[in-house]
């Protein structure tokens, strides 16, 4: 086996070292009727060349995006990933590492961290950001769950246009520790949204969750709304599942946000059929003890040289246990990596046109879109990503367009079949990828689709 | 796992006597003095070469950004080199033997890495219909038949991001069973061992449950007594590493099964250690309600300093009708995937994370395991306890072993062998990182004092275990010299020496800002 190094000349030498005659031997503390005899009925070891026909097989099986025009978002968004990303990434030493325990031996994976925060801090207009979560959803969820903590309260209201994987991951953990969750419906109709969450704040809410841009890919003014939570010294904590929008659009520590989470995904990783992702978490100075998730901070070494460690370790479960900010261990090093490489490579101007160009190929779409009959664009403002209503259910739309090879879009339903009312609606999404041949080939699949 | 602050004093020592290593550049030969990227920022560089697109009239509601987000600029090259000498900086399992208790650094094939590349895999969106996705739910339902295979239990919950976030999804579950029982007012009570990792009683307390201690005896293992006196009709279950975080095989587990069973709780096994068993004992037939397994540990996917791994959780017929959206199922036109509770015939808890799970460390854990087959993992789970054992047996006259007889796929050491040398188990571990060894794990589990937890794994040559077991005896030789100050000065040939970390807490800097801001 060729990733084994004992032979079985060693095994023996071995075994006799340590005084068993076997490997049985050594599980000597094992019930005897839970030892088993053989090893269990599933294939053998096989070689390399083997093992790569079976995924590649696999693999083979699904329509890949890079070979099909694509206008799939919906928290999760196809962007180029600069060569440079990959190769960096797997580089023995940051892919190997373990989390930076010894920081003398770890100064590659701490200032990497350091870097990622100051980046997300910066891009959200935040104080200071966490070394990241393990995904959107559930740094949304610790969000509520720290809003709880800061304020003691126990009620927070979801706004409608939250990404339903958000709500519900923010749901599983508010239901065990008996949190209310309140909110309207998710309607891409409803032009209102600010009024309808103010209305639910009042003097027992912990936090107001508003994402911006939404699931039907509106963009939300925030400031009302954190007006409204401050006016009863609730926290406002902005969301985004689309990171490039923030090349574009003003900062959610702009707009007096309290706390910011968001899917990072969009910059240095790959769509890897929804995880591994890199979620992000910034918030004020004033609440930064508690705030959940592994934190890298400056420090010096005893020659006064500038380093870095893993920091206020006193709010987290190997120290705190069961009275930690949250039981989270980890976080998402190698995607906060290719997160922080890829806003590396893009800086100040890079980001900015690219997220012009994303808003650009948007515009355009939704122009050529509305020009189709039987669509309608939904949407007065978004930044990459939009409603359409169709003539027909969105599901049938989306299976019939993939039998043509294409990635249309994502019915709504599929993330909220419960509701009658959006089973003709669909969000699509252009980015950098997009081609204009791409956009023609939607445009003209959809005319027949819809016919 | 380990823990840095506990048992210890942060504070640095013996700054004075270090030796002058200052340079006029400030790098030392290959080891770098690098800026933050923020430092090396230059107007009108750029790495990425994007079309200047103009956005006359936006449709952006207004909320258009006014003020720059203030990245730095800077080129390609400069990108490669920064991240380059930044990972020169760092130790990982292609550098050398990394022995880290309870976290299985073994080695991280690089086949699992191109197979999660492939065209299909790594670029799938989740949200394609799964007509298009059929090869990739496959893959998933495959990985999940192995895991259930080895656990010898009916289901596995594949979604949970990492470990902690399995030990969450399994007390999610127990806490829904005892809900769906009617009892989830009065069974709120859960019983964690002393020697368990943080994470258990942070999670139990994440569901909702109040923790109760269970403390050890003198062999290392739960006292079955004091665990049988805790039961009660307010226990909800208890939460069992096995093997146990002192290397040790919980030999009374089936009893302990059975009492928690009698009693009417659930049995949560953390499976961090599943590397020592995998392939000669299935949880299942220990009784065991629900397990997760850490697949960056025991299938090898790459740590990535800190993550993404991912933690899917076996489950027994009790607790599998609780298992959380998504899943995949075996449907009329092939795979299919349930994401709603109006789709599924079970109950369901909620919902863990976004998406289906962590796709790209499935595909690594089903490629190693495709490598090794049944066979190879029975192979590398007694090579990993082989291993363990040899460091036990070639360590032991000279260091203190914690608990006697077999260990299984690490050894725990306290700090006995140190007593009256002035050379604690920190100092002890950083003179190993001169020796170019990563240290074992420090000061955890917390049941013995100045705890050494080691953990080869079955990567390792016997000449690596060898090279690495003459360098302890020669440095606990040294420990026995009097020559504190060697230790206490320790490291002083890596890219920093001893940090700060008290200076660090007490005034936090967790980010960079421009000078003027200072």
């Amino acid at each position: 086996m060729r990733y084994l190094p004992l032979t079985d000349d060693d095994r023996t030498e071995m075994l006799s070292a340590i005084g068993a005659k076997s490997a049985d031997d050594m599980y000597c503390d094992v019930p005897d009727n839970a030892l088993l005899k053989a090893p269990i009925d599933l294939p053998s070891h096989t070689g390399e060349m083997e093992v790569e026909k079976i995924i590649s097989a696999m693999a083979a099986k699904n329509l890949s995006p890079a070979s099909a025009p694509c206008f799939l978002g919906a928290g999760a968004y196809r962007h180029h990933i600069p060569a440079t990303v990959d190769h960096l990434v797997q580089r023995g030493e940051f892919l190997t590492a373990y989390t930076p325990y010894q920081p003398e031996v770890s100064q590659g994976t701490l200032q990497y961290l350091y870097e990622f925060q100051t980046q997300v801090a910066m891009l959200s207009g935040m104080d200071v950001a966490n070394a990241s979560m393990y995904d959107g959803a559930t740094a949304c969820a610790e969000a509520v769950l720290m809003a709880g903590r800061a304020t003691r309260r126990n009620r927070a209201v979801l706004a409608g246009g939250l990404h339903p994987h958000y709500r519900k991951v923010t749901e599983t953990s508010a239901h065990f520790l008996d949190i209310e969750l309140v909110g309207p419906d998710s309607d891409p109709t409803h032009a209102a949204l600010a009024a309808s969450v103010t209305d639910l704040i009042d003097d027992k809410t912990s936090c107001v969750v508003v994402q911006t841009p939404d699931l039907f890919g509106r963009i939300i003014d925030l400031k009302p709304i954190a007006e409204a939570a401050h006016g009863v010294g609730a926290l406002l904590i902005a969301v985004t599942t689309e990171v490039v929008s923030l090349g574009l659009l003003e900062a959610p520590g702009n707009q007096d946000a309290d706390i910011f989470v968001g899917e990072g995904q969009s910059l240095g990783n790959a769509l890897n059929y929804g995880g591994p992702y890199v979620g992000l978490f910034a918030t004020r100075s004033k609440l930064v003890r508690q705030m959940p998730g592994r934190v890298a901070g400056q420090t010096q070494d005893v020659e006064g040289e500038r380093g870095w460690v893993l920091t206020l370790s006193t709010r987290e479960q190997h120290i705190r246990r069961e009275k930690a900010t949250s039981n989270i261990c980890t976080n998402s090093g190698l995607c906060a990596l290719a997160f922080t490489i890829h806003t590396s490579l893009l800086g100040e101007e890079g980001l900015n046109r690219l997220a012009r160009i994303n808003h650009a190929k948007a515009c355009k779409l939704a122009d050529l879109l509305a020009d189709v009959n039987g669509v309608q664009v939904l949407n007065d403002s978004f930044f990459n990503e939009f409603t359409v209503k169709l003539s027909k259910t969105a599901t049938d739309v989306v299976e019939k367009l993939a039998e043509r090879g294409i990635l249309g879009g994502v019915p709504v339903s599929r993330l909220l079949p419960d509701r009658d009312d959006l089973a003709h609606m669909m969000l699509v999404t252009a980015t950098e990828c997009t081609t204009d041949e791409d956009m023609d080939a939607l445009v003209t699949a959809l005319r027949e689709v819809l016919s | 796992m380990t823990d840095l602050s506990q048992g210890r004093s942060n504070v640095p020592q013996g700054g004075s006597q270090a030796p002058q290593t200052k340079t006029i550049s400030g790098s030392k030969g290959l080891v770098f003095l690098e800026p933050l990227i923020f430092e090396m920022d230059h107007a009108g560089r750029t790495g990425v070469d994007l079309p200047d697109v103009e956005v006359s009239s936006d449709r952006l509601n207004g909320q258009r950004r006014t003020a720059p987000v203030g990245l730095p600029g800077l080129s390609e090259p400069q990108v490669v080199r920064h991240y380059t000498r930044l990972s020169q900086k760092n130790y990982g399992i292609d550098s050398g033997f990394y022995p880290l208790g309870s976290c299985t650094m073994k080695h991280n094939p690089r086949v699992n890495e191109k197979m999660a590349r492939l065209p299909g895999l790594g670029d799938l969106h989740p949200m394609q219909p799964t007509s298009t996705t059929q090869g990739a739910l496959e893959l998933i339902d495959s990985l999940a038949d192995w895991l259930k295979k080895l656990c010898g239990m009916p289901a596995v919950a594949m979604s949970p991001a990492a470990g902690a976030h399995g030990e969450l999804c399994g007390m999610m579950a127990i806490k829904a069973a005892i809900d769906a029982r009617g009892e989830g007012e009065t069974r709120t009570r859960v019983l964690v061992p002393e020697s368990a990792h943080g994470t258990n009683p942070a999670t139990a307390a994440a569901c909702g449950f109040s923790v109760d201690s269970i403390p050890a005896n003198e062999r290392g293992r739960v006292d079955l007594d004091a665990f049988k006196n805790k039961l009660g009709d307010d226990v909800a279950g208890i939460m069992l590493t096995n093997p146990n975080t002192c290397g040790l095989f919980e030999n009374d587990i089936i009893k302990i099964a059975d009492a928690i069973h009698e009693a009417g709780g659930y049995f949560y096994c953390d499976g961090a250690n599943f590397n020592a068993i995998m392939g000669r004992v299935r949880p299942g037939d220990l009784g065991i309600d629900c397990m997760h397994l850490n697949l960056h540990k025991t299938f090898s996917t790459p740590h990535g300093g800190g993550g993404p791994g991912a933690g899917p959780v076996v489950l027994s017929e009790a607790l599998a009708p609780f298992a959380p959206l998504p899943y995949v199922v075996h449907g009329d036109d092939g795979f299919d995937l349930i994401e709603h509770v109006s789709d599924s015939d079970a109950q369901p808890f909620g919902r863990l994370k976004g998406y289906h799970g962590q796709m790209g460390v499935f595909i690594r854990s089903l490629s190693f395991i495709l490598s090794h087959g049944s066979d190879g993992l029975l192979q590398a789970s007694s090579d990993a306890v082989l291993e363990a054992n040899y460091l036990r047996a070639q360590l032991q006259d000279v260091m203190s072993v914690s608990f006697d007889g077999m260990c299984m796929h690490e050894v725990l050491f306290d700090d006995r062998f140190l007593k009256d040398t002035d050379v604690t188990t920190l100092d002890f571990a950083k003179a190993m990182i001169d020796e170019g060894f990563h240290p074992m794990t420090m000061y955890f589990p917390l049941v013995v004092h100045g705890a050494l937890l080691m953990e080869p794994t079955e990567s390792e040559s016997k000449e690596t275990l060898d090279l690495y077991i003459k360098t302890l005896r020669g440095l606990i030789d040294k420990t026995k010299s009097g020559d504190a100050p060697f230790f206490k000065n320790a490291p002083v040939l890596t890219p920093r020496r001893r940090l700060d970390e008290t200076a660090a807490a007490r005034k936090p800097v967790l980010r960079w800002t421009p000078p003027e801001e200072d």
